[in-house]
This record gives C-alpha cells, sequence and structure tokens, in this order.
C-alpha cells in the first residue's frame, strides 16, 4: 500500500504504510449495508460531486 | 472545572444549485434558525466588544479615536455597580438579522461565508461534547425550516476542508489564568496540540491544501497550519493563536483560542480534544516541571508529519535532543495531567484518553468506534477493496486513493443528518456518549454552572424585556424613568447569578 502515500514528501522514510483495514471487524455489516446503500448513488455521479463542493475559505 | 467552548463554521451547499452563494443561504439559514426558535432568540449585542483593543497587542487612546469609534462609552463605568446605561441605536444600524442568540445560550450566525454556531460556554469536556452536539442538531433543525421556507434543499458539512484549497475552521476556547505566563503556553502546549491528532483527526482523503496529492491523512487541517505563533486565522494559521479577547474580566482572564482542531462528528474526539487541551492547561499554570521533556524541535513540520503516519511510528525530533513517536509525546503528557485530575469529568477523561492510547498502539482498527479518522480510514479500506480492479492475470488491485468515489465519502463522511458517519452511528457502529434526549435537552437548555445559564434563561423565558445578548452582556429594554438601554454585565464566566436577572426570571 505504500502507494497511499506522497512520494514528494521529504520525511517519506519516516512514514510507515497505512495499516490494511481488517476484512472482518465486529461492525462489518454495518459497514458492508453502508456500502450497498450508497453504492449507486456514487458509481453515478462522484467525480460531479466532488468537482462541485466548493467552500469559501472561513473563520 | 475549566470555562470552554467550541465553535464551528459548516460547510454549505445547495445540492441541485452547487453555485450558489454561500453568504447569501448562510443569512437565510440564520433566518431560519430563528424562526425554528420561535419566540425563544434575541439579536447579538456587538456593544459589549472593546472597540479599542488591537489585535496587535495596542490599544488606541481615548483622545485620539473618533467620536463614532466610542460606541462602549457608558459601558467601560467600573463604578456603575454591573450595570449601565446605553442610549438607543437606529435599528438600521443593527446587523442583528445575521445572528440568533439561543435559548441554549449559543450564537448562530453568518461568518464569512459560513453558518456559524458558537456553543454557550461550558465548564467541563462532558458538557463540551453535549452542547456540540445540541449545534449539530439546531443547524440541521434549521435547515429543515430552510427548506420549507425557500422550496429548495441545503446541505451542511461538519468538515473543514473542500479539497481546493478553501479551509474554515473549528475552534476551541479555554478560559486560563492572566498571570499564567504565555510564553510558557506556546512552549508547552504546542506537542499537546501537535500530537492530539492521534485521536482528534476527523481524517482526510487528499495530501497537500488542494489535495495535490492522492493519500489519506489523519487531520483536516493540517495541511493549513503553517507557523508556530500568530495572530491570523484565515492564512499562515498558526499552531497556537494569540487573539487577546477575553469576554470575561481581562485582568483576571485570558482566552485560549485553539484553531488547530478539526471538526469532529464523532463524540469521543470531542471529549479528548477538549478534555485532554484543559488538563494540560492545568498543568502550565500549576508550572509542572515535567512539561519540559514534551518540546518539539520542528513543530510546524511535525503537524503534517504526524497526520500523514498513520502507521504510528514516526519519530518527533525533541529539544532535549531524543525522540519520540506522537503516541509516546501522548503518554508523556497523560502522567503528567494524572496530578491534575480534581473533577469525575477528569478522571473519565484520563481513562479514555489511557485507553485510546492503548488501542492505537495495539491495534489500530480496535479504535474505530472511538477515532474518527480510524472509523473514516475503514469504511474507505472497505470501499477500496470493494472497488479493486482485477487485470487479465486475476491479479487484484486496490482503488488508489484518487478514485473520486473516494473523494465523495470523504465529504458525505459529515453532512448533518444523512452523513455517512451519521448513518454508522444509527447502526451502533460508532460510540455516542449522549441520548437523543439529552441532546434535545441541551438545544434549548444552556448549562446551568456558567453565565450562559443567564443568558439562555432569559432568552427562553423573558423575551420581552430583552434587548440582544453577547457572551459577557445582557441588554435589557424595559419601561424605566431614565428611557435608556440598561446594559447588564456578566464579566465572570462563572457567575450564574445576577439580582436583576434573577429577579426578572422569578427567582
Amino acid at each position: 500500500m505504500a502507494q497511499t502515500h506522497s512520494s514528494s514528501q521529504s520525511h517519506e522514510d519516516d512514514i510507515p504504510d497505512a495499516p490494511a483495514a481488517p476484512t472482518q471487524a465486529a461492525s462489518s455489516d454495518a459497514l458492508d449495508d453502508l456500502l450497498a446503500e450508497i453504492d449507486g448513488s456514487l458509481q453515478v455521479n462522484a467525480e460531479q460531486f466532488v468537482r462541485s463542493f466548493v467552500q469559501k475559505g472561513g473563520e | 472545572m475549566r470555562v470552554m467552548g467550541i465553535e464551528t463554521e459548516y460547510g454549505i451547499t445547495n445540492p441541485d444549485r452547487p453555485g450558489s452563494n454561500p453568504i447569501l443561504m448562510s443569512s437565510r439559514l440564520v433566518s431560519a434558525c430563528r424562526a425554528w426558535a420561535g419566540e425563544s432568540t434575541t439579536r447579538w449585542d456587538y456593544g459589549g466588544e472593546d472597540p479599542l483593543q488591537d489585535q496587535r497587542g495596542m490599544r488606541r487612546s481615548r483622545t485620539s479615536a473618533t467620536a463614532d469609534m466610542l460606541t462602549d462609552a457608558a459601558e467601560f463605568d467600573a463604578t456603575a455597580g454591573g450595570v449601565t446605561l446605553r442610549r438607543r441605536r437606529g435599528s438600521w444600524e443593527d446587523p442583528a438579522h445575521l445572528n440568533a442568540v439561543l435559548a441554549n445560550g449559543a450564537r448562530f450566525y453568518v461568518d464569512h461565508a459560513h453558518p456559524e454556531y458558537s456553543g454557550p460556554e461550558v465548564s467541563n469536556a462532558r458538557d463540551a461534547v453535549l452542547w456540540d452536539r445540541a449545534g449539530d442538531a439546531i443547524a440541521l433543525a434549521a435547515t429543515a425550516e430552510y427548506e420549507r421556507e425557500e422550496d429548495e434543499r441545503v446541505a451542511l458539512y461538519k468538515n473543514n476542508v473542500d479539497g481546493k484549497g478553501a479551509s474554515y475552521g473549528t475552534h476551541e476556547n479555554f478560559l486560563i489564568r492572566r498571570d499564567t505566563n504565555f510564553d510558557d503556553v506556546i512552549q508547552f502546549l504546542t506537542a499537546h496540540l501537535v500530537t492530539r491528532q492521534v485521536y482528534t483527526g476527523a481524517g482526510r482523503v487528499g495530501l497537500g491544501q488542494r489535495g495535490e496529492t492522492a493519500g489519506f491523512q489523519m487531520s483536516q487541517r493540517a495541511d493549513y497550519i503553517e507557523a508556530e505563533v500568530g495572530l491570523e486565522t484565515t492564512l499562515r494559521r498558526p499552531i497556537i493563536n494569540t487573539r487577546d479577547e477575553p469576554h470575561a474580566e481581562r485582568s483576571r482572564w485570558r482566552r485560549l483560542h485553539v484553531i488547530i482542531g478539526d471538526a469532529n462528528c464523532m463524540d469521543v474526539p470531542t471529549l479528548l480534544k477538549t478534555g485532554t487541551t484543559a488538563l494540560v492547561l492545568a498543568a502550565i499554570e500549576a508550572q509542572d516541571t515535567r512539561l519540559g521533556t514534551c518540546v518539539l524541535r520542528d513543530p510546524v513540520s511535525d503537524v503534517q508529519r504526524v497526520s500523514r503516519d498513520l502507521g504510528l511510528r514516526a519519530k518527533l525530533a525533541l529539544t532535549s535532543g531524543d525522540e519520540a513517536t506522537a503516541l509516546q509525546v501522548q503518554r508523556a503528557y497523560l502522567e503528567i495531567c494524572r496530578t491534575y485530575v480534581s473533577t469525575a469529568t477528569d478522571a473519565y477523561v484520563i481513562a479514555r484518553w489511557e485507553s485510546v492510547l492503548d488501542m492505537l498502539e495495539r491495534d489500530l482498527f480496535s479504535a474505530a468506534r472511538e477515532v474518527e479518522w480510524v472509523a473514516k480510514l475503514q469504511l474507505l479500506g472497505r470501499m477500496r477493496s470493494k472497488y479493486a480492479t482485477v487485470d487479465a492475470l486475476g491479479e487484484s488491485t486496490e482503488a488508489p486513493w484518487a478514485d473520486a468515489r473516494l473523494a465523495a465519502a470523504d465529504v458525505q463522511w459529515s453532512q448533518l443528518g444523512v452523513g455517512l458517519v451519521a448513518r454508522l452511528e444509527r447502526a451502533g457502529a460508532v460510540e455516542v456518549l449522549f441520548t437523543p434526549e439529552q441532546v434535545a435537552e441541551a438545544m434549548t437548555h444552556a448549562p446551568r454552572d456558567t453565565r450562559a445559564r443567564l443568558r439562555g434563561d432569559m432568552v427562553s423565558m423573558r423575551p420581552d424585556v430583552l434587548d440582544a445578548a453577547g457572551w459577557s452582556t445582557v441588554v435589557l429594554d424595559r419601561d424605566t424613568s431614565h428611557g435608556d438601554l440598561e446594559v447588564v454585565h456578566l464579566d465572570d464566566p462563572l457567575a450564574t447569578t445576577h439580582p436583576i436577572l434573577d429577579g426578572l426570571l422569578g427567582g
């Protein structure tokens, strides 16, 4: 999973790989149910949704 | 007991018309919030602010100020016994339509291009969580009212980035003693704020301010922190913010404004974010010499280093010449803070702090019910497997972090009401600290042990005599011989009684 990290980071060597999520967790059913629920809308418009989520800076 | 409060700026969109004006939507949302509150709301009192206190540490002299700058003339008359008079001003000067002061003591308003909920002053971390959740529930109630009034949809997001470079804040405020040496705060709190990300991070898809590089990191805010100390909150954001506006008696109190934190949709991170920081501040106020072991050599770059260190093994350089991981630095703070436990909530915070560090150390995903970035990483990891591609040889490759479905899920995670974390919560997959009934109660009731009680009770019980309210003032408008407004000063955040207000409240 080394590709999960930026190769442009100067301290790359410090960074261990992201741990892989366990395939069977206690909440496994809840996660799978949720993924099944959102699958349809993500397949259709994820890219457009991400592109159009634009905010102004705040604070 | 430590007076504190959380301010949250929400992301706002019209899902059907993405380009809609966020300032207009935010002000309509505040109107909707006032409609939701019915009679139980009042205007914000801008008069209580000190107009001559420059953020840069100077204070303009009264003689060099023009008459229109002296909006506070009567307010600083210490001989008036806690109540001063104010002349009425024209309603055209009143920006109150962008504000709603609520029965739970909070302020809901427009800040730049975002709706913001500033929670009431609370005395402990558990209450900070409860009134933060109440704020989300109020914001959600306001969206329902908005959609009825405007006949269009509106969506709020409790996050801090849009992935295009913009960041908006979730700020914590802590009251500290004025006699605390601020250099000590800078020196000894910094490493805590840098390393607490391991349990306060909300998780983010994308590395860099614009998400230039694909990947996942712990924190929403890390890439926007660019300085160690400073006044700014919108550019060159510092780890330690030096804004000095106590909203309380200046000679006794300082308000520490913490801007590095993520917006958290989960309860345990909010509990720890506020609870651990309050305990570290107690150690700093006590000038605990053990804090000298917790000073980082490169704190600004360590913010990003920690945020990207999903394996929790990166070594941070200390000024002592040693190295430590973020977890080790957190362990050191935890041991110091055991000395400063003075309430049941403090003890609870220590216990949860220790158990979360244990879980993170032993098995990262055992903390998925408690720690938000871990919960998000677990869900997104599952998505990457689900959307894996298989090549001609049957070799399977997980979906890359650049996959738009992962970025979309990252944003949808934090949508109020229907977001992914809200759904995981309903499925019982993440821990909640309060029942829906307790949250509902906190939407319309203020904490009983700070001055928010007086503000909130006046809003809910005596709106008929209320002109406005601020953090440290309640402005009365009633029949009097002098005909002026009466400004009741609440300079002590822990004052829960006031003779005039108690009289009006019937007890």
